[in-house]
């Protein structure tokens, strides 16, 4: 793969500017808890570590709880739903990064059992009537592929007031 | 006058190809456990936290912040350096000045690399200039290659003299628990071994490997508390002198005659191979281990082959050099240098284990990296 | 702590496309901050360079700038993160007694590449990267959750803008001067609820340096005007999101207490005579004035509205635009650094707050401000 390719020359103002791009390709290792958060996912079981100390679930899961900086090893199910604790609904167009096409919505969302908020894409809503406190609920991928979008995004709850 | 610091912890993860089992945060939590252990530390002892990788190699923008879990910066103050494969140096004399500025007690440096997670050459490549010299750059070998045959021709040397820096290192390496690569070889080995880029073969080169280091450091006031036998640190020095290869001058090797000129002016140190019991060397290249002995001042121009084959830098010679192994066992390149001031502080605290030098007083470290840079720091066991 | 001072600042012209290349923009700020010092290169003894590898397209970033900086011939190193952060290595290395002067740079030029790629590259690639954020959707996340709970309105944040973009028509460097209203600004394009264009720092490129010198090296070489540093601290929060208090933050809490502590400060609100804080957003400002301790939890609406934060108030907050007016990134903490060392010094021209003898300044880095530095400074 190139890793690097002057793609144009152009001139400014009597001096030449070369377009570039850099490409190097990564493999991220996920480690062991990621990967046992993610098959988790694939069986459409949301998971977080309980620390002991600190007496908090965190979802996602990690190793070291960064308050005490314990070892986290105690699994706990998590519900599938949860309440908006913030959001935003963007309006710019960004297609290589944006999951989905604007506007659509970002929100931090407490899952009924975890203590931390998971960040995530909230979409299927009426944009203007997203509210700090409503119940959504996660919509999973139906091909997982092992990674943070195995939740598609996370949806109101119907019914919800 | 700044406050005297010294190292007083050292932990690093048990270095290799690749670490699947972990992320990047995991594996630097794994050497910081290991420092805060090695010297009956807990994280809420730790002050500050200074960290450093070479970006390129995993992708991640403000690394410092993202580290959180794994340094353990949660609430604390933290920063990140970064000079290339001299980072490691750079994070062992920030750490140093942390402490030396008075305003910090106990400071932690990590190191760190997951090297397996892209293509080392590629991420490196970026290094060099795009506009005038990206299209030629070879990488890291080609080089040193460049140097060695230009050192072979002009003194003699030869492809075996590399070969027994290379076994030396190698064979080292066994003794170290956390290395990388740990088995031993011969010089028939080495020249057997692949031709990469002439005269520099597989088992001249390093490998590229997963690992981190954790260094603490402490003041005059802490140190003698936490550590039996703190390691001080007497003196830094660095050079950045050049910014393109071309402008190299091979046969003189200014930045690092500048630095260890400087490192041992400011330690009070004349003659080197008497005057320093240790030394963790950041040779990246066997070939190194021959060329950069005259510009360590450790002989005149061209004398280096001599003091190798007489064995002058084995385990049981004048002045060992890389009782670790070195960087030919083990490279996880952000984490590399600050090994090597790890392992040089160990070798003063007493706790290299199989790998100690006897009656240790004065210690070594170097760091090397992109455009020729060096980096020495000079650690002994009694106060500056 | 030792007297270190800064005796001389340089910085570029704030602009996006700039034609210079990175080495050049760095000589010329070193260049700068020695003429403005009144020394030369030989005077100084060591350097601190910032840089970042995303930014700049480059593996060891800082390779390209070793020249220009001036670490020809001298130890030099190189921070990755703000500026407010490798000044403040620079005043440890200065107090460690090895250097009895530091030089100072930082660049970027933001516009060459793509700042919003650029800065999803700090989200975690094994959970929230593949989100697709940026510095706008993610900041637009802590803005709602501030504004939210203390009822901070949009017209708040706007005047923010107003203010600042207002200044920086007195600031020769900014990138940015605008005459606008509140209504300008509530009328812009919304780009993340809330956050509308008017609400956002520009693409900026630029660079910035200062120099560090001892007590002694000022007496021996009789340096204009000092500044004097006082106090400095930086604090970093939890990494994720979802495990910070988005509402307050308490990195930045932590920090100045330290920084005020050190320099001796008890009340803020009342010993401050300017600061300069790092509002890479509208919002910003006014959670940073309640994090500063110009003001109570929650109030920092209340505090723009009754305009001790403007030229001629109590306190005013970015006489140079602040960040909202001029971005280049990793560059706008130092020169924060160095347009307080310009108010206290006088020199300040058209943006000079009268008297300033006591200043703030601030600097941030990570995803929505993880970290934040806080330098006191006086004359």
């Amino acid at each position: 793969m190139e890793n690097e390719t002057i793609l144009e020359v152009r001139e400014k103002d009597g001096l030449l500017i070369h377009q570039g791009v850099i490409r190097v390709p990564y493999t991220w290792a996920a480690g062991a808890v990621a990967s046992k958060f993610y098959a988790g996912l694939r069986n459409k079981r949301i998971y977080g570590v309980r620390c002991p100390t600190c007496r908090i679930v965190l979802v996602p899961p990690k190793k070291t709880c960064h308050r005490c900086f314990g070892e986290l090893s105690e699994w706990v199910e998590v519900g599938h739903e949860g309440t908006l604790q913030t959001f935003t609904v963007v309006h710019y167009h960004e297609p290589e990064l944006h999951p989905l096409k604007a506007p659509f919505a970002y929100g931090i969302i407490k899952l009924d059992g975890a203590d931390t908020g998971m960040t995530h894409v909230i979409a299927e809503a009426d944009l203007k009537a997203l509210k700090e406190g409503m119940r959504v609920k996660a919509v999973f991928k139906e091909i997982p592929g092992g990674n943070y979008l195995d939740i598609k995004y996370f949806k109101p709850v119907k019914g919800e007031k | 006058m700044g406050t005297r610091t010294a190292v007083v912890g050292v932990g690093q993860t048990n270095h290799t190809s690749k670490r699947k089992d972990v992320n990047g945060q995991e594996l630097i939590n794994e050497a910081v456990k290991r420092a805060l252990e090695d010297a009956s530390l807990s994280l809420k002892d730790i002050d500050a936290i200074v960290i450093g990788n070479m970006d390129h190699f995993e992708a991640i923008n403000v690394v410092d912040g993202w580290s959180v879990d794994g340094s353990g910066a949660f609430m604390k103050p933290i920063m990140k350096v970064t000079t290339g494969g001299s980072t490691g140096g750079t994070l062992g004399s920030c750490g140093y000045y942390h402490v030396a500025s008075g305003l910090f007690d106990v400071v932690m440096a990590i190191g760190w690399e997951k090297n397996s997670e892209s293509d080392t050459q590629a991420a490196i490549s970026t290094c060099s200039d795009p506009i005038l010299e990206r299209d030629f750059f070879g990488g890291a070998i080609g080089p040193n290659a460049a140097e060695y045959a230009m050192y072979m021709k002009q003194f003699g040397a030869t492809q075996e003299d590399a070969a027994l820096v290379a076994v030396r290192e190698h064979n080292n390496a066994v003794k170290n628990p956390y290395a990388h690569l740990r088995k031993l070889i011969t010089v028939e080995d080495v020249m057997k071994s692949p031709m990469l880029c002439w005269p520099i073969k597989l088992l001249d080169s390093c490998p590229r490997s997963d690992g981190a280091c954790a260094v603490i450091y402490a003041s005059e006031r802490k140190a003698p508390k936490i550590a039996a036998r703190p390691a001080w640190v007497h003196a830094t020095a660095v050079s950045h002198d050049y910014v393109y290869f071309g402008d190299y001058d091979w046969e003189k090797m200014p930045t690092c005659q500048a630095t260890v000129d400087r490192v041992y002016q400011r330690a009070g140190i004349t003659n080197p191979l008497r005057d320093v019991d240790v030394m963790e060397l950041y040779l990246p290249f066997s070939t190194c281990g021959v060329v950069w002995m005259d510009f360590m001042r450790f002989c005149d121009l061209g004398e280096a082959p001599k003091l190798i084959r007489k064995g002058v830098f084995d385990m049981n010679g004048e002045l060992p050099i890389n009782p670790s192994g070195g960087v030919m066992s083990t490279n996880p390149i952000g984490a590399t240098g600050l090994i090597r001031i790890g392992e040089a502080a160990l070798q003063i605290m007493g706790k290299a284990g199989e790998r100690q030098v006897s009656d240790v007083r004065t210690a070594m470290a170097t760091a090397f990296g992109s455009c020729y840079w060096f980096e020495a720091t000079v650690l002994r066991s009694t106060k500056p | 702590m030792e007297r270190i001072a800064i005796v001389g600042v340089g910085q570029t012209k704030y602009e996006r496309g700039k034609t210079k290349n990175f080495a050049e923009l760095v000589y010329e700020v070193a260049r700068k901050a020695l003429d403005d010092a009144g020394m030369e290169l030989s005077d100084i003894d060591n350097v601190v360079t910032t840089t970042n590898d995303f930014f700049d397209g480059r593996t060891i970033a800082c390779m390209p700038i070793a020249e220009a900086s001036g670490s020809y011939g001298r130890d030099a190193t190189n921070v990755e993160g703000d500026g407010t952060l490798s000044a403040f290595y620079g005043l440890m290395r200065t107090l460690s007694g090895v250097y009895g002067t530091t030089m100072v740079t930082a660049h970027c030029k933001v516009s060459e590449g793509s700042p919003r790629k650029l800065f999803n590259q700090a989200f975690d690639p094994v959970y929230d990267r593949l989100l697709g954020m940026d510095a706008i959707s993610s900041c637009a996340l802590q803005a709602r959750a501030y504004m939210h709970r203390f009822g901070i309105t949009e017209e708040q944040c706007a005047k923010v803008s107003v203010k600042n973009h207002g200044n920086a028509k007195n600031n020769p460097y900014a990138h940015v001067a605008l005459d606008i209203t509140v209504e300008d600004v509530m009328k812009s394009p919304m780009l993340a609820e809330p956050i509308k264009r008017l609400d956002t720092s520009p693409i900026s490129d630029g660079a910035c340096a200062i120099i560090l010198a001892t007590e002694e090296v000022v007496q021996k070489k009789a340096a204009r005007k000092p500044v004097w540093i006082k106090g400095v601290a930086h604090c970093t929060d939890a990494y994720r999101l979802g495990e910070r208090d988005l509402t307050h933050s308490l990195p930045l809490e932590t920090a100045a207490k330290k920084a005020y502590q050190m320099a001796g400060i008890k009340d803020p609100s009342r010993e401050i005579h300017v600061a300069e804080v790092y509002d890479a957003f509208s919002y910003m400002e006014l959670m940073w004035y309640e994090g500063l301790g110009f003001c109570g939890p929650g109030q920092g609406g209340q505090l723009i509205d009754n305009g001790a934060t403007q030229m001629g108030g109590k306190l005013p907050v970015n006489p140079s635009g602040g960040v909202l007016s001029a971005h280049s990134v990793q560059v706008a903490g130092l020169a924060r650094i160095a347009e307080a060392v310009l108010q206290l010094r006088g020199e300040a021209g058209r943006r000079q707050v009268p008297g300033a003898k006591v200043a703030v300044a601030h600097g941030i880095t990570g995803i929505c401000a993880q970290t934040h530095c806080v330098w006191v400074l006086s004359n």
